[in-house]
């Protein structure tokens, strides 16, 4: 294992031990992808975050920032991990502005901890990535991941269609820079456009630029009722007809899922509406009126609450390689062929799943693949989405589609290149040149070797 | 109070285009361009000394009207081979001086890339060029039930590819969200020349979000030459209300009580009985008489989720004491109720000879006090104030009047006008919800954000534009020097790669 012979090689500096009151060695638990940090620092606010940063980057010591740990095994191994940056003390919600539908909190601040807060006034803030409990998680359980791991993943489930990823409501953001440096854009108010929009820019950056320390977040009020219509497809045309006609569908749907556990199996469908009772009455007999209008066998009844699948699909496969594909909408039907192609040419039987009405679909891998295998796969799905724009005649960008290896065990991340090509990736070199020059955040962790 | 400064109206002529550096560029820009894609005549170059704010002009030094995204990069190219500085214009509607030219630059006009590329109902996406008009984008989207949510109230005239430089909202971005939200895809000229993707259409393409970063940069980090949109189900029903209140607290009120009630409208718009007048004057609006506010809420979505909205906001709206309810239900009706509300800017030229707009925001729920306290400074300045704002999302757009051939109104005016944004900031708030900073409101970055937040926003400038030469001056106070950082590498640009190009 990298790094397992430098954790012999130094005590704790001394300038790291002024920086922060709780900093030690590493355990065996504090790995990163793979990778032995030598210590672990868990400070406790933003200036005892900052004195850490700026202690080492002194030192010269290469820094991996770290929530709940939920994710952290996504993206590529650090090529180096002196220190593990740990916010989980950094957990207070610092202000929830029930009137103003607005929550500003520490990056170590728990997912379900923040839903048990908002979900006394009603609210809720509408991200559920994928393995989180959907709809009532128990709040304490702290399964669900951080804040901060979830703006430096931007991992999103279902209810992307209608409320798009972390960056979408993230309304400000405080950072510590490399240097130590703090730094906020963005606010608590929802229209803002004073300065550049860092959240944008840190969300989904791995902890490559800095480290997230504080958030503000839109929220949004919790529905009063909910209503699952679903349906098992008899092939992956059918699906993707009901999947088009929900999403194109004026009932305002919040989430459009799709999911089949092995290649042979059913596709299931699933259409989540929200609003008030009646509304969601009315809506739901509309919906299943639109989608089974077409279809030769009978509509299940619609469910209050969702079917076991949803949001713990392929998406929250917790062992294996998990390759999120996204696609434009349109696409569906020929990615969905595109996925059995490389996986029969691979001799795979991955799951797949995710939000096909918003372009995203998750592909895993079990454990016991062959790494070959998954390069194999891997590269067949990019070739099949990484095409262009075929609506715009050679007008579009030159890849209308993606598929990054979000995780993936140790032999497999040695033979596949885990991001694949990135749009704009000599910009992304320049951005980060600016924010880490040292190039000590979580180095190696990101799109093209960032 | 340096307020002076920023209407002090910095008027600087051409040199006559034909002279200096900017001079040698004519050449290679009419082998760019073509002759009539090249304006050097001081009076032409006139015409595109501001842009929506009228109080700085500054003729620029040459204007380009490229028609393809090729030429927008070998402009950018030849200005950062000879080192002068470009700015961007589309159709010329900020409110912040975003697109003020300099006289020593190059404005790059994109209002001759107007196609409308590419439209896919499925995938519900449009590519478009960045000159095409926000509402040109909805109606070439209209014959598949689908519609751009942006929606400024410039809207007619206003292009894209301005809407992307400033995160444009509008009055609907209360439910549906502002520019970012429907961007998924730019093709950019990097301030260097280079002509590259940012994004993919997807709205997740791997990588740090490029669009989202570049997105509301104030044409700060590089020329946008298509962009990729997010196109929206056009709502199945929609419902406008007017609702008339004696006093602008009951009106706050029964804002407050609609967003707790758990409804988002489409749109709450509030007037207050300065700008119901002024509206009056112009356009005979015919709201209730008697009104000390006028709120109008727009409902939209699924059919009967509308009625059961309308009917509730209804509820809400009497209770917190409406004395008159009108619905529209129809377009006609619809555009009986918002005729006044769109009219107020320029409406308020009928109550008096000048006026300022600012665009601060507070939290919805400190509307109330901030509008007793916009009132108290009225008062003791004798400065009208008439208010006209975005009551949803706490975006106010005060219209500070005054009298320009008077002495000293325009200082009072200023004033009163830097106070409201002080009250802003105080309370949470931002000095602007979407007008942006550009040249007008640089001075107030600092009160806003401190030193580390501003040089740490410069270094993604930095990034994009170490020569500093894309629309330098505006956002920032002070501009960041970026200096040389080991490790960047960047590859010939296409043009010389292929020899086509001396690099001197």
């Amino acid at each position: 294992m990298p790094g397992t012979g430098r954790r012999l090689a130094g005590r704790l500096p001394k300038e790291l031990a002024h920086a922060c009151a709780d900093v030690g060695e590493a355990g065996p638990g504090d790995a990163v992808a793979g990778v032995a940090p030598r210590f672990v620092a868990r400070p406790a606010s933003v200036a005892e975050a900052a004195a850490v940063l700026a202690a080492a980057s002194a030192l010269g010591m290469t820094s991996v920032p770290r929530g709940s740990g939920t994710r952290l095994a996504w993206g590529s191994p650090p090529a180096s991990c002196d220190l593990v940056i740990d916010t989980s003390r950094m957990n207070k919600v610092l202000e929830h502005a029930a009137g103003d539908l607005v929550v500003r909190v520490e990056a170590g601040v728990g997912l379900d901890q923040l839903a048990g807060v908002l979900a006394q006034a009603g609210q809720r803030l509408a991200l559920d990535p994928p393995g989180a409990v959907a709809n009532g998680a128990g709040p304490g359980s702290g399964a669900n991941g951080t804040i901060g791991g979830l703006l430096a993943t931007g991992a999103a489930g279902p209810l992307r269609l209608r409320y798009g990823t972390p960056r979408d409501l993230a309304i400000g953001i405080t950072v510590v820079r490399a240097d130590g440096t703090v730094a906020k854009s963005g606010g608590k108010v929802v229209k803002n456009v004073a300065g550049y929009d860092l959240g944008k820019l840190f969300a989904g950056s791995y902890g490559t630029l800095g480290l997230i320390v504080e958030a503000a977040f839109r929220l949004h009020p919790q529905p009063a009722a909910t209503s699952f219509v679903t349906l098992d497809a008899a092939d992956a045309d059918e699906a993707s007809g009901v999947v088009a006609a929900a999403a194109g569908s004026p009932l305002a749907p919040s989430a459009v899922e799709l999911d089949r556990p092995a290649r042979g199996g059913p596709f299931r469908v699933g259409v989540l509406l929200e609003g008030d009772e009646d509304g969601v009455a009315e809506r739901t007999a509309r919906m299943i009126e639109l989608l089974g209008s077409g279809l030769a066998h009978p509509f299940p009844p619609a469910q209050p609450s969702p079917p076991p699948w949803w949001g713990r699909g392929a998406a929250a496969a917790s062992e294996g390689t998990l390759i999120r594909i996204t696609f434009w909408a349109a696409e569906l039907a020929r990615v969905l062929a595109a996925i059995d192609a490389a996986a029969s040419d691979a001799g795979l039987d991955p799951a797949v799943g995710g939000s096909a009405a918003a372009g995203v679909l998750y592909a895993a891998v079990g454990e016991e693949a062959e790494p070959a295998a998954v390069a194999r796969f891997t590269a067949g799905l990019r070739d099949a989405v990484g095409r262009p724009a075929a609506v715009a005649a050679g007008e579009g960008p030159p890849a209308q589609g993606s598929a990054v290896v979000l995780r993936a065990p140790g032999g497999v991340r040695a033979a596949v290149d885990i991001w694949g090509p990135a749009p704009g990736l000599s910009l992304m070199r320049a951005i980060k040149d600016q924010f880490d020059p040292g190039q000590t955040m979580a180095p190696g962790r990101f799109a093209g070797g960032i | 109070m340096t307020a002076q400064a920023t209407r002090g109206t910095a008027r600087t002529t051409a040199q006559g285009a034909g002279s200096g550096a900017i001079g040698a560029l004519i050449p290679r820009m009419t082998e760019i361009c073509g002759r009539d894609g090249v304006l050097t005549d001081p009076a032409e170059l006139a015409t595109y000394e501001c842009d929506g704010l009228t109080a700085h002009r500054c003729s620029p030094g040459l204007v380009v009207l490229p028609t393809t995204a090729e030429q927008v990069a070998a402009i950018v190219f030849a200005c950062a081979q000879a080192k002068i500085p470009f700015v961007a214009r589309g159709s010329g509607t900020g409110l912040s001086g975003g697109a003020l030219p300099r006289a020593d630059g190059v404005l790059i006009v994109t209002s001759k890339m107007r196609r409308v590329i590419a439209i896919d109902p499925d995938s519900r996406r449009a590519i478009v060029e960045p000159g095409v008009t926000n509402l040109a984008v909805s109606k070439a989207a209209e014959p598949f039930g689908l519609f751009y949510a942006p929606d400024p109230s410039s809207q007619v005239v206003c292009s894209v590819g301005g809407n992307v430089a400033e995160n444009s909202g509008g009055a609907h971005c209360l439910k549906n969200g502002f520019t970012v939200h429907h961007v998924t895809g730019l093709q950019v000229v990097t301030p260097d020349g280079d002509l590259c993707w940012l994004g993919d259409g997807t709205g997740a393409a791997p990588g740090y979000d490029l669009v989202g970063a570049f997105i509301g940069s104030e044409g700060t980090l590089g020329i946008v030459t298509k962009v990729i949109v997010k196109l929206t189900r056009i709502p199945e029903a929609v419902t406008t209300l007017l609702a008339a209140f004696r006093t602008m607290g009951a009106g706050g009120a029964a804002v407050s009580a609609i967003i707790g009630s758990g409804i988002l409208p489409a749109a709450i718009e509030m007037m207050d009985a300065l700008a119901i007048e002024a509206a009056e004057a112009a356009v005979a609006c015919r709201y209730p008489e008697g009104a000390g506010a006028v709120l109008i809420v727009e409902l939209d979505g699924p059919a009967g989720d509308v009625v059961r909205e309308t009917e509730a906001v209804r509820a809400i709206c009497e209770r917190e004491g409406a004395y008159e309810i009108r619905a529209a239900h129809d377009a006609a009706e619809r555009t009986a109720i918002w005729t006044g509300r769109k009219s107020a800017f320029a409406a308020v030229g009928r109550i008096s000879p000048a006026y300022i707009v600012q665009d601060g925001v507070v939290p919805r729920t400190a509307l109330g006090e901030v509008l007793d306290r916009i009132a108290e400074l009225s008062a003791a300045s004798g400065v009208r104030v008439a208010n006209v704002f975005h009551a949803g999302d706490g975006n106010l757009h005060p219209l500070v009047l005054f009298d320009d051939a008077k002495p000293g109104a325009e200082e009072a005016a200023e004033e009163v006008s830097g106070a409201i944004l002080d009250l802003c900031i105080s309370h949470g708030g931002s000095i602007t919800g979407e007008h942006g900073v550009g040249a007008d409101k640089s001075k107030y970055m600092p009160k806003m954000f401190g030193p580390g937040d501003l040089d740490t926003m410069q270094l993604l400038r930095c990034a994009f534009d170490p020569a500093g030469l894309c629309n330098p001056g505006k956002i920032f106070p002070t501009p960041r020097l970026c200096g040389e950082v080991p490790g960047v590498r960047r590859e010939p640009h296409p043009l010389v790669a292929a020899g086509k190009v001396d690099q001197f």
